[in-house]
């Protein structure tokens, strides 16, 4: 019975939009409930998990754009609305603090660290698919294995690496760690892709004399552009994520990435902080979201990606 | 005629000599050698050998700044004697048990809701998505202002609808703070749950759903014995996930609590940092996170043999 599932491909676009060659019975069912019945049991529950959802999102934005004394009166002013918006916290953020400065360090260190990863597991997972060397099979499983090994057990040992190497609040301890998280997931979705790409197709070019260079570079990546799309979008939203690393690996101000600078430089004594605090984490987020919103279905396909095949 | 060709080929002898080199660059062995280098490369130095290196500091008396020797199991007989690293551990469990729990039947429930026919369903399902995606660090912050002690926005509603008197002190208090750090890891692990679901439940034919309600089965029979059943290896594998990334979770906490009040919600990946990065005893914070080990080997285990043994699993298709 599980092979039902299992034989399906999963389709991205169907799972935002709903409309896979399954589901094209676009009412379904639904028209067996009235209206009030739907109401009760599906928009109302429905409305609620999203306000929840999205209230924090609400609440960082209303913070960032409240004027300060707003924000800590809670008696006379209405809390949920403010009718003076004011962009001092961020034009403080922006301009009072080193904070473009650390925008640019976790950009630098995740399209770097991004890219090192998606080189390496390129040619990993067209290796494991398709050259299938002696011990493939046991290979791909150990990818699989890497990728649940946790940063927060590695990162003590890590640390005194780093030291030794002479790499401590340096980018490169961060651009060089990061891949270990992303390696795994990113060859473990390429080698998905990869496998859906007909091997008659390389079969061709070798009887026509490619050399597996050529067949990888000029065959398989051009058709696997989708997977490397998603594998690109996911490594970089993990690395602007990653905070155990960066905190424990960086010590200097000028180094530090957004998520441990906001964290650590950020906090203080004083009583106003809130307004550009979530100022910084608005505008630390802004760059992934943008992202999202341009390729929700990339983002979507590696997620299934990654639990399934 | 390919005889005729093939006779005049060898009578000429201008067969190509092929040399040892061409004989290797078509190799496949040697060829992967070569693909696999750079990630192998990474996973040896950055993965493979401080993972062995963690296992062996846990057995010394390593500090920052300075080497340390072998001590046997110093480090763990007086883990076994602290009592904040018996909380730790129980925090982990509490954390990581009602957290997952949680996620998985509001993910289920979100993931049901999601695959009716609404109106603008994929904005609605993009907009979903959208916790997961914000850095954990990020949105952290926004629940400290939440739950804020003095300007919390929860408790000053919860004091305008008359359901409290005073406001609550959300991370002060053990319990409270507990179940503070619960609700936004929940929060933020829904979607990931939801969705992943969701991609799961859109692979089940209508055509089930429909045979079942003309033989009269109800909205729980039709769960229960089609979404169920054909649902559980994609539960099997999110879940797992879910588990391994609660169990491990680090920053969450670290924004909200620091491990405190009195080191009341450390989870043990918040202990061993304190241990070994803020108070400099390596030893001691590689023995706690290598104690997190065996944890995570039974999780992985559980998935790999008990749930579901699918072929997947050992890098092969799903035909």
């Amino acid at each position: 019975m599980t092979d039902v599932l299992a034989s399906k491909q999963i389709d991205p676009r169907a799972v935002l939009t709903g409309s896979s060659a399954l589901a094209d019975h676009s009412e379904g069912m639904s028209y067996l409930h009235s209206l009030p019945r739907r109401l009760v049991t599906l928009y109302l529950p429905l409305g609620i998990i999203m306000l929840v959802l999205m209230f924090p999102f609400y609440w960082m934005a209303l913070t960032a754009i409240k004027p300060d004394e707003q924000l800590l009166d809670l008696e006379n002013f209405n809390p949920f609305w403010t009718w003076t918006p004011t962009l001092k916290h961020i034009q403080k953020l922006l301009f009072e603090s080193n904070y473009p400065l650390w925008l640019w360090n976790t950009m630098l260190v995740a399209v770097s660290a991004t890219v090192l990863s998606i080189v390496a597991s390129v040619l990993a997972a067209y290796a494991i698919v398709r050259l299938r060397y002696k011990g493939a099979q046991w290979v791909g499983g150990a990818i699989f294995l890497a990728y649940l090994i946790p940063p927060s057990i590695l990162f003590i040992p890590l640390s005194t690496v780093v030291f030794q190497y002479g790499l401590f609040d340096t980018p490169f301890a961060l651009i060089l760690t990061y891949p270990t998280i992303l390696i795994p997931f990113s060859t473990w979705l390429l080698m998905g892709y990869f496998k859906t790409i007909p091997f008659e197709l390389e079969e061709c070019a070798l009887i026509d004399g490619a050399s597996r260079w050529q067949i990888l570079t000029k065959i398989v990546l051009p058709l696997a552009v989708p997977g490397l799309i998603s594998a690109f979008i996911f490594c970089f939203t993990l690395c602007w994520n990653e905070f155990i690393y960066a905190l424990t690996f960086i010590s200097s101000t000028s180094h530090k990435t957004v998520p441990v600078a906001i964290v650590n430089e950020f906090v203080d004594g004083d009583i106003y902080r809130w307004g550009s605090l979530m100022a910084g984490a608005l505008a630390g987020s802004l760059p992934l979201v943008v992202l999202y919103a341009f390729f929700v279905e990339h983002y979507v396909s590696a997620m299934t990606g990654a639990v399934k095949e | 005629m390919a005889e005729a060709a093939l006779g005049t080929r060898t009578k000429s002898g201008s067969y190509p000599h092929v040399t040892a080199w061409d004989r290797l660059k078509v190799n496949r062995e040697w060829l992967a050698w070569w693909f696999m280098l750079p990630a192998a490369a990474f996973l040896v130095l950055f993965l493979a050998y401080p993972l062995g290196l963690g296992v062996w500091l846990s057995f010394t008396d390593t500090r920052i700044g300075r080497s340390g020797v072998f001590i046997g199991l110093e480090n763990y007989e007086w883990l076994w004697d602290d009592s904040v690293f018996w909380v730790s551990v129980f925090n982990t469990l509490l954390y990581t048990g009602v957290a997952s729990a949680v996620k998985f039947a509001v993910g289920l429930y979100l993931a049901l809701l999601l695959n009716e026919n609404l109106p603008f369903k994929a904005i609605i399902r993009s907009v979903v998505l959208i916790p997961f995606i914000v850095p954990t660090v990020l949105s952290a912050i926004a629940f400290w202002w939440l739950f804020d002690s003095q300007f919390s926005i929860i408790s000053w509603s919860l004091r305008k609808l008359h359901l409290i008197s005073t406001n609550i002190d959300f991370l002060g208090d053990p319990w409270t703070a507990r179940w503070s750090v619960i609700f936004a890891n929940i929060w933020r692990g829904v979607p990931f749950v939801a969705i992943t679901l969701l991609a799961g439940l859109q692979t089940v034919s209508p055509s089930l759903y429909e045979a079942a309600t003309i033989d009269g089965a109800s909205t729980w029979q039709r769960f229960r014995f089609i979404t169920y059943p054909l649902l559980t290896p994609i539960i099997a594998v999110v879940m797992t996930f879910s588990v391994l990334f609660t169990f491990t979770d680090f920053q969450l906490i670290w924004v909200l609590t620091r491990g405190g009040p009195v080191n009341a919600t450390h989870l043990m990946a918040t202990l061993s940092y304190q241990r070994a990065i803020v108070g400099g005893h390596l030893g001691e914070g590689a023995a706690i996170a290598t104690a997190m080990i065996p944890f995570l080997l039974a999780a992985i285990l559980i998935s790999w043999f008990g749930l579901q043994r699918r072929k997947w699993q050992q890098g092969e298709s799903n035909d």
